[in-house]
Protein backbone atom coordinates (compact mmCIF):
# COMPACT_ATOMS: atom_id res chain seq x y z
CA UNK A 1 0.00 0.00 0.00
CA UNK A 2 3.06 2.23 1.46
CA UNK A 3 4.23 1.65 -2.73
CA UNK A 4 1.43 2.46 -4.42
CA UNK A 5 0.95 5.86 -2.50
CA UNK A 6 4.37 6.51 -3.28
CA UNK A 7 3.88 6.13 -7.11
CA UNK A 8 0.16 8.02 -7.01
CA UNK A 9 1.91 10.76 -5.47
CA UNK A 10 5.01 11.08 -7.57
CA UNK A 11 3.28 10.11 -11.15
CA UNK A 12 0.45 12.87 -10.57
CA UNK A 13 0.70 14.96 -7.25
CA UNK A 14 4.30 15.74 -6.85
CA UNK A 15 4.80 15.60 -10.48
CA UNK A 16 8.38 15.66 -11.40
CA UNK A 17 8.71 18.07 -14.22
CA UNK A 18 5.10 20.07 -13.48
CA UNK A 19 5.72 20.21 -9.84
CA UNK A 20 9.39 20.26 -8.71
CA UNK A 21 10.89 21.56 -12.11
CA UNK A 22 13.48 18.97 -12.65
CA UNK A 23 14.28 18.32 -16.16
CA UNK A 24 13.48 21.08 -18.15
CA UNK A 25 16.12 20.99 -20.08
CA UNK A 26 14.91 17.15 -22.24
CA UNK A 27 11.34 17.87 -21.33
CA UNK A 28 11.88 21.63 -23.70
CA UNK A 29 14.48 19.62 -25.84
CA UNK A 30 13.09 16.36 -26.85
CA UNK A 31 10.10 16.35 -27.17
CA UNK A 32 9.30 17.40 -30.68
CA UNK A 33 8.14 14.35 -31.27
CA UNK A 34 5.94 11.40 -30.07
CA UNK A 35 8.87 8.36 -30.65
CA UNK A 36 11.99 10.86 -29.30
CA UNK A 37 10.26 11.27 -25.91
CA UNK A 38 9.18 7.80 -25.71
CA UNK A 39 12.73 6.81 -26.13
CA UNK A 40 13.95 9.44 -23.52
CA UNK A 41 11.40 8.29 -21.25
CA UNK A 42 12.31 4.54 -21.44
CA UNK A 43 16.30 5.39 -20.95
CA UNK A 44 15.44 7.66 -18.09
CA UNK A 45 13.36 4.87 -16.36
CA UNK A 46 16.71 2.76 -16.88
CA UNK A 47 19.17 4.72 -15.71
CA UNK A 48 17.51 6.47 -13.14
CA UNK A 49 16.47 2.83 -10.84
CA UNK A 50 19.91 1.76 -11.46
CA UNK A 51 21.75 5.23 -10.50
CA UNK A 52 19.16 5.43 -7.16
CA UNK A 53 20.14 1.89 -6.27
CA UNK A 54 23.77 2.74 -6.20
CA UNK A 55 23.94 5.96 -4.85
CA UNK A 56 21.65 4.75 -1.69
CA UNK A 57 24.10 1.88 -1.15
CA UNK A 58 27.12 3.93 -1.40
CA UNK A 59 25.45 6.84 0.88
CA UNK A 60 24.73 4.62 3.65
CA UNK A 61 27.20 1.41 3.46
CA UNK A 62 29.95 3.90 2.83
CA UNK A 63 29.62 8.15 3.21
CA UNK A 64 27.69 7.63 6.52
CA UNK A 65 30.06 4.93 8.01
CA UNK A 66 33.37 7.13 7.18
CA UNK A 67 31.55 10.64 8.10
CA UNK A 68 31.56 12.31 4.94
CA UNK A 69 28.36 12.75 4.32
CA UNK A 70 29.14 16.07 2.66
CA UNK A 71 30.88 14.65 -0.17
CA UNK A 72 27.56 13.87 -1.50
CA UNK A 73 27.12 15.78 -4.53
CA UNK A 74 30.83 15.06 -5.63
CA UNK A 75 30.69 11.18 -5.34
CA UNK A 76 27.03 10.91 -6.74
CA UNK A 77 27.86 12.99 -9.83
CA UNK A 78 31.13 10.72 -10.28
CA UNK A 79 29.12 8.06 -9.88
CA UNK A 80 25.95 8.41 -12.12
CA UNK A 81 28.83 9.67 -14.84
CA UNK A 82 30.83 5.95 -14.11
CA UNK A 83 27.16 4.15 -14.58
CA UNK A 84 26.01 6.18 -17.24
CA UNK A 85 29.19 5.06 -19.48
CA UNK A 86 29.25 1.58 -18.00
CA UNK A 87 25.90 1.16 -19.20
CA UNK A 88 26.36 2.10 -22.68
CA UNK A 89 29.47 0.26 -22.64
CA UNK A 90 27.11 -3.06 -21.52
CA UNK A 91 24.45 -1.93 -23.70
CA UNK A 92 26.18 -1.73 -26.61
CA UNK A 93 27.95 -5.51 -26.06
CA UNK A 94 24.56 -7.18 -24.55
CA UNK A 95 21.57 -5.93 -26.72
CA UNK A 96 22.78 -3.97 -29.72
CA UNK A 97 18.82 -3.49 -30.78
CA UNK A 98 18.47 -1.94 -27.00
CA UNK A 99 21.37 0.44 -27.89
CA UNK A 100 20.06 1.52 -31.49
CA UNK A 101 17.22 2.32 -29.77
CA UNK A 102 18.15 4.07 -26.33
CA UNK A 103 22.34 4.92 -26.88
CA UNK A 104 21.60 8.58 -28.27
CA UNK A 105 20.29 9.60 -24.83
CA UNK A 106 22.28 8.44 -22.82
CA UNK A 107 25.93 10.75 -22.85
CA UNK A 108 22.63 13.36 -22.04
CA UNK A 109 21.36 12.04 -19.27
CA UNK A 110 24.37 12.41 -16.66
CA UNK A 111 23.59 16.36 -16.94
CA UNK A 112 19.93 15.51 -16.63
CA UNK A 113 19.22 17.16 -13.24
CA UNK A 114 16.46 14.53 -12.21
CA UNK A 115 18.67 11.86 -11.80
CA UNK A 116 21.00 13.49 -9.40
CA UNK A 117 17.39 15.30 -8.00
CA UNK A 118 16.02 11.98 -7.36
CA UNK A 119 19.15 10.43 -5.86
CA UNK A 120 19.36 13.43 -3.57
CA UNK A 121 15.59 13.60 -2.53
CA UNK A 122 15.71 9.56 -1.00
CA UNK A 123 18.18 10.36 1.29
CA UNK A 124 16.10 13.66 2.30
CA UNK A 125 13.23 11.75 3.12
CA UNK A 126 15.17 8.85 4.99
CA UNK A 127 13.45 6.12 2.39
CA UNK A 128 14.65 2.45 2.72
CA UNK A 129 16.27 0.78 -0.70
CA UNK A 130 12.67 -0.67 -1.46
CA UNK A 131 10.94 2.27 -1.25
CA UNK A 132 13.82 4.49 -2.82
CA UNK A 133 13.56 1.88 -6.13
CA UNK A 134 9.89 2.60 -5.92
CA UNK A 135 10.35 6.42 -5.52
CA UNK A 136 12.96 6.33 -8.55
CA UNK A 137 10.53 4.41 -10.80
CA UNK A 138 7.52 6.53 -10.24
CA UNK A 139 9.40 9.38 -10.65
CA UNK A 140 11.00 7.84 -13.88
CA UNK A 141 7.01 7.24 -15.06
CA UNK A 142 5.78 10.75 -14.21
CA UNK A 143 8.53 12.29 -16.16
CA UNK A 144 7.85 10.21 -18.87
CA UNK A 145 4.09 10.28 -18.76
CA UNK A 146 4.25 14.65 -18.97
CA UNK A 147 6.56 14.25 -21.70
CA UNK A 148 5.05 12.06 -23.89
CA UNK A 149 1.56 14.27 -23.22
CA UNK A 150 3.75 17.19 -23.86
CA UNK A 151 5.38 15.66 -27.71
CA UNK A 152 1.83 15.01 -28.66
CA UNK A 153 0.67 18.57 -28.15
CA UNK A 154 3.48 20.07 -29.71
CA UNK A 155 3.39 18.09 -32.91
CA UNK A 156 -0.02 19.41 -32.85
CA UNK A 157 1.38 22.95 -32.23
CA UNK A 158 3.57 23.14 -35.30
CA UNK A 159 0.39 23.66 -37.52
CA UNK A 160 -1.38 26.21 -35.65
CA UNK A 161 -0.62 30.03 -36.73
CA UNK A 162 0.77 32.39 -33.96
CA UNK A 163 2.79 35.42 -33.42
CA UNK A 164 6.18 35.35 -34.73
CA UNK A 165 7.85 35.87 -31.61
CA UNK A 166 5.64 33.11 -29.34
CA UNK A 167 6.80 30.25 -31.93
CA UNK A 168 9.40 27.50 -30.64
CA UNK A 169 10.18 27.64 -27.14
CA UNK A 170 7.75 30.46 -25.47
CA UNK A 171 4.48 28.57 -26.42
CA UNK A 172 6.04 25.68 -25.39
CA UNK A 173 6.43 26.81 -22.05
CA UNK A 174 2.97 28.38 -22.07
CA UNK A 175 1.72 24.51 -22.66
CA UNK A 176 3.61 23.28 -20.15
CA UNK A 177 2.25 25.86 -17.86
CA UNK A 178 -1.25 24.97 -18.63
CA UNK A 179 -0.26 21.73 -17.83
CA UNK A 180 0.82 22.16 -14.63
CA UNK A 181 -2.61 24.03 -13.85
CA UNK A 182 -4.32 20.92 -14.66
CA UNK A 183 -1.84 18.97 -12.80
CA UNK A 184 -2.47 21.21 -10.09
CA UNK A 185 -6.07 18.94 -9.64
CA UNK A 186 -4.96 16.08 -8.68
CA UNK A 187 -3.11 17.88 -5.13
CA UNK A 188 -4.62 16.31 -2.35
CA UNK A 189 -5.23 12.66 -3.43
CA UNK A 190 -2.33 11.52 -1.19
CA UNK B 1 37.63 46.98 -25.36
CA UNK B 2 37.31 43.28 -26.24
CA UNK B 3 37.68 42.68 -22.07
CA UNK B 4 34.83 44.54 -21.59
CA UNK B 5 32.34 42.79 -24.46
CA UNK B 6 33.32 39.09 -22.79
CA UNK B 7 31.75 40.80 -19.41
CA UNK B 8 28.55 42.69 -21.00
CA UNK B 9 27.78 39.54 -23.70
CA UNK B 10 25.86 37.99 -20.88
CA UNK B 11 23.26 40.30 -20.01
CA UNK B 12 21.39 40.62 -22.80
CA UNK B 13 23.04 39.21 -26.87
CA UNK B 14 23.81 36.25 -25.33
CA UNK B 15 22.17 36.15 -21.97
CA UNK B 16 21.95 32.53 -20.72
CA UNK B 17 18.14 31.85 -19.42
CA UNK B 18 15.95 34.58 -22.26
CA UNK B 19 18.27 33.74 -25.50
CA UNK B 20 20.34 30.82 -25.00
CA UNK B 21 17.45 28.97 -23.27
CA UNK B 22 19.91 27.00 -20.66
CA UNK B 23 19.87 26.11 -16.60
CA UNK B 24 15.66 26.13 -17.02
CA UNK B 25 15.23 23.97 -13.97
CA UNK B 26 16.75 26.61 -11.42
CA UNK B 27 15.50 29.56 -12.92
CA UNK B 28 11.70 27.90 -12.74
CA UNK B 29 12.39 26.57 -9.93
CA UNK B 30 13.82 29.35 -7.69
CA UNK B 31 11.92 32.07 -9.43
CA UNK B 32 9.29 32.60 -6.73
CA UNK B 33 10.36 35.48 -5.42
CA UNK B 34 12.58 38.23 -6.36
CA UNK B 35 15.03 37.56 -3.45
CA UNK B 36 15.33 33.95 -4.37
CA UNK B 37 16.04 34.43 -7.69
CA UNK B 38 19.08 37.02 -6.92
CA UNK B 39 20.53 34.57 -4.07
CA UNK B 40 19.86 31.72 -6.65
CA UNK B 41 21.62 33.04 -9.32
CA UNK B 42 24.70 34.88 -7.00
CA UNK B 43 25.15 31.29 -5.77
CA UNK B 44 25.56 30.34 -9.50
CA UNK B 45 27.63 33.37 -10.01
CA UNK B 46 30.28 32.30 -7.89
CA UNK B 47 30.77 28.35 -8.74
CA UNK B 48 30.66 29.76 -12.47
CA UNK B 49 33.66 32.16 -11.54
CA UNK B 50 35.78 29.92 -9.31
CA UNK B 51 35.38 26.89 -11.42
CA UNK B 52 36.26 28.83 -14.91
CA UNK B 53 39.49 30.77 -13.06
CA UNK B 54 40.11 26.98 -11.81
CA UNK B 55 39.77 25.20 -14.88
CA UNK B 56 41.69 27.70 -17.02
CA UNK B 57 44.52 27.55 -14.39
CA UNK B 58 44.99 23.63 -14.53
CA UNK B 59 43.71 23.10 -18.55
CA UNK B 60 47.36 22.33 -19.80
CA UNK B 61 47.69 19.54 -17.52
CA UNK B 62 44.33 17.85 -17.42
CA UNK B 63 44.55 15.01 -20.35
CA UNK B 64 42.07 15.71 -23.75
CA UNK B 65 40.39 12.55 -23.03
CA UNK B 66 39.19 13.04 -19.21
CA UNK B 67 38.58 16.42 -19.36
CA UNK B 68 34.84 16.73 -18.46
CA UNK B 69 35.01 13.98 -15.79
CA UNK B 70 37.80 16.36 -14.37
CA UNK B 71 35.98 19.47 -14.92
CA UNK B 72 33.12 17.89 -13.31
CA UNK B 73 35.21 17.04 -10.64
CA UNK B 74 36.25 20.62 -9.91
CA UNK B 75 33.00 22.43 -10.40
CA UNK B 76 30.96 19.66 -7.79
CA UNK B 77 34.65 20.96 -5.47
CA UNK B 78 32.99 24.53 -5.38
CA UNK B 79 29.17 23.48 -5.53
CA UNK B 80 29.58 21.47 -2.03
CA UNK B 81 31.55 25.02 -1.14
CA UNK B 82 28.36 27.29 -1.90
CA UNK B 83 26.41 24.56 -0.12
CA UNK B 84 28.31 24.02 3.31
CA UNK B 85 28.75 28.32 3.17
CA UNK B 86 25.50 28.52 2.83
CA UNK B 87 23.78 26.63 5.16
CA UNK B 88 26.06 28.27 7.97
CA UNK B 89 25.43 32.14 6.97
CA UNK B 90 21.85 32.19 5.25
CA UNK B 91 20.33 29.70 7.47
CA UNK B 92 18.29 31.60 9.89
CA UNK B 93 14.52 31.84 9.35
CA UNK B 94 12.60 35.11 8.85
CA UNK B 95 11.11 37.20 11.84
CA UNK B 96 7.66 35.45 11.62
CA UNK B 97 8.84 32.11 10.50
CA UNK B 98 9.44 31.93 7.07
CA UNK B 99 12.04 29.55 5.93
CA UNK B 100 15.22 30.64 5.01
CA UNK B 101 16.97 31.65 1.68
CA UNK B 102 18.71 28.23 2.25
CA UNK B 103 15.60 26.17 2.66
CA UNK B 104 13.64 27.80 0.01
CA UNK B 105 16.84 27.06 -2.39
CA UNK B 106 16.81 23.50 -1.40
CA UNK B 107 17.72 20.87 -3.86
CA UNK B 108 18.68 23.29 -6.25
CA UNK B 109 21.80 24.54 -4.48
CA UNK B 110 23.33 20.56 -5.00
CA UNK B 111 22.32 20.63 -8.40
CA UNK B 112 24.27 23.41 -9.77
CA UNK B 113 26.71 20.96 -10.52
CA UNK B 114 24.42 19.43 -12.92
CA UNK B 115 23.31 23.39 -14.39
CA UNK B 116 24.28 23.05 -17.97
CA UNK B 117 25.76 27.06 -18.55
CA UNK B 118 28.58 25.98 -15.80
CA UNK B 119 29.86 22.82 -17.53
CA UNK B 120 29.24 25.04 -20.85
CA UNK B 121 31.35 27.16 -20.19
CA UNK B 122 33.75 25.19 -18.37
CA UNK B 123 33.88 23.55 -22.10
CA UNK B 124 33.33 26.22 -24.72
CA UNK B 125 35.70 29.06 -22.79
CA UNK B 126 37.24 28.54 -20.05
CA UNK B 127 39.47 25.48 -21.58
CA UNK B 128 40.68 27.69 -24.45
CA UNK B 129 40.81 31.03 -22.61
CA UNK B 130 43.48 32.44 -19.89
CA UNK B 131 42.53 33.56 -16.49
CA UNK B 132 41.70 37.15 -16.73
CA UNK B 133 39.34 36.41 -19.87
CA UNK B 134 37.66 33.31 -18.13
CA UNK B 135 37.08 35.36 -14.76
CA UNK B 136 35.13 38.35 -17.20
CA UNK B 137 33.07 35.67 -18.79
CA UNK B 138 32.40 33.83 -15.61
CA UNK B 139 31.22 36.90 -14.01
CA UNK B 140 29.24 38.46 -17.07
CA UNK B 141 27.54 35.19 -17.78
CA UNK B 142 26.91 34.64 -13.94
CA UNK B 143 26.19 38.08 -13.21
CA UNK B 144 23.31 37.49 -16.43
CA UNK B 145 22.00 34.30 -15.44
CA UNK B 146 21.19 36.21 -11.68
CA UNK B 147 19.65 39.15 -13.33
CA UNK B 148 17.15 36.52 -15.18
CA UNK B 149 16.15 35.27 -12.28
CA UNK B 150 15.69 38.69 -10.51
CA UNK B 151 13.47 39.46 -13.44
CA UNK B 152 11.51 36.88 -13.58
CA UNK B 153 11.68 36.71 -9.64
CA UNK B 154 10.17 40.07 -9.52
CA UNK B 155 7.47 39.64 -12.37
CA UNK B 156 6.30 36.32 -10.22
CA UNK B 157 6.49 38.50 -6.78
CA UNK B 158 4.63 41.38 -8.42
CA UNK B 159 1.98 39.30 -9.97
CA UNK B 160 1.34 36.54 -6.80
CA UNK B 161 1.62 38.33 -4.23
CA UNK B 162 1.65 42.69 -4.76
CA UNK B 163 5.30 42.78 -3.54
CA UNK B 164 8.57 44.39 -4.42
CA UNK B 165 11.32 42.78 -2.93
CA UNK B 166 9.39 41.66 -0.02
CA UNK B 167 7.81 44.81 0.52
CA UNK B 168 3.99 44.61 -0.06
CA UNK B 169 2.60 47.11 -2.76
CA UNK B 170 -1.37 46.80 -2.44
CA UNK B 171 -3.01 44.87 0.91
CA UNK B 172 -4.40 42.68 -1.15
CA UNK B 173 -3.71 38.33 -1.71
CA UNK B 174 -2.43 38.72 -5.29
CA UNK B 175 -3.13 36.27 -8.33
CA UNK B 176 -1.94 32.97 -5.85
CA UNK B 177 -1.17 31.32 -9.36
CA UNK B 178 1.57 33.24 -10.22
CA UNK B 179 3.83 31.86 -6.94
CA UNK B 180 2.95 28.59 -7.74
CA UNK B 181 4.59 25.92 -10.47
CA UNK B 182 1.69 27.11 -13.17
CA UNK B 183 2.88 30.84 -13.41
CA UNK B 184 6.38 30.45 -13.23
CA UNK B 185 6.40 28.86 -17.02
CA UNK B 186 3.56 31.17 -18.26
CA UNK B 187 5.89 33.85 -16.92
CA UNK B 188 8.54 32.58 -18.45
CA UNK B 189 6.83 32.13 -21.90
CA UNK B 190 5.70 35.32 -21.91
CA UNK B 191 9.12 37.37 -21.00
CA UNK B 192 10.92 35.04 -23.59
CA UNK B 193 8.29 36.18 -26.48
CA UNK B 194 8.30 39.28 -25.58
CA UNK B 195 12.06 39.05 -25.90
CA UNK B 196 12.29 37.25 -29.02
CA UNK B 197 9.68 40.37 -30.34
CA UNK B 198 12.74 43.00 -28.90
CA UNK B 199 15.33 41.53 -31.30
CA UNK B 200 13.49 40.42 -34.47
CA UNK B 201 12.49 44.09 -34.60
CA UNK B 202 15.10 45.96 -33.61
Amino acid sequence: MEYIIIIISTVFVNNIVLAQFLGICPFLGVSNKISTSTGMAAAVLFVMTLATIVTWLVYTYLLLPLGIGFLQTISYILVIAALVQMVEIIMKKVSPALYQALGVYLPLITTNCTILGVAILVIQKDYDLMSSVVFAIGNALGFGFTMVLFAGIREQLELVGMPLGMKGVPIALVVAGLMALAFMGFAGMV
Amino acid sequence: MSNMKEFTKGFIRENPVFVLLLGMCPTLGTSTSAINGLGMGLATTFVLVASNVVISLIKNVIPDKVRIPAFIVVIASFVTIVDLLMSAYFNTPGPNGEPSLYDNLGIFIPLIVVNCIVLGRAEAFASKNNIFLSFLDGLGIGLGFAFALMILGTVRELLGSYSFFGYRLINSDGILVFVLAPGAFIALGFIIALINKLRTTK
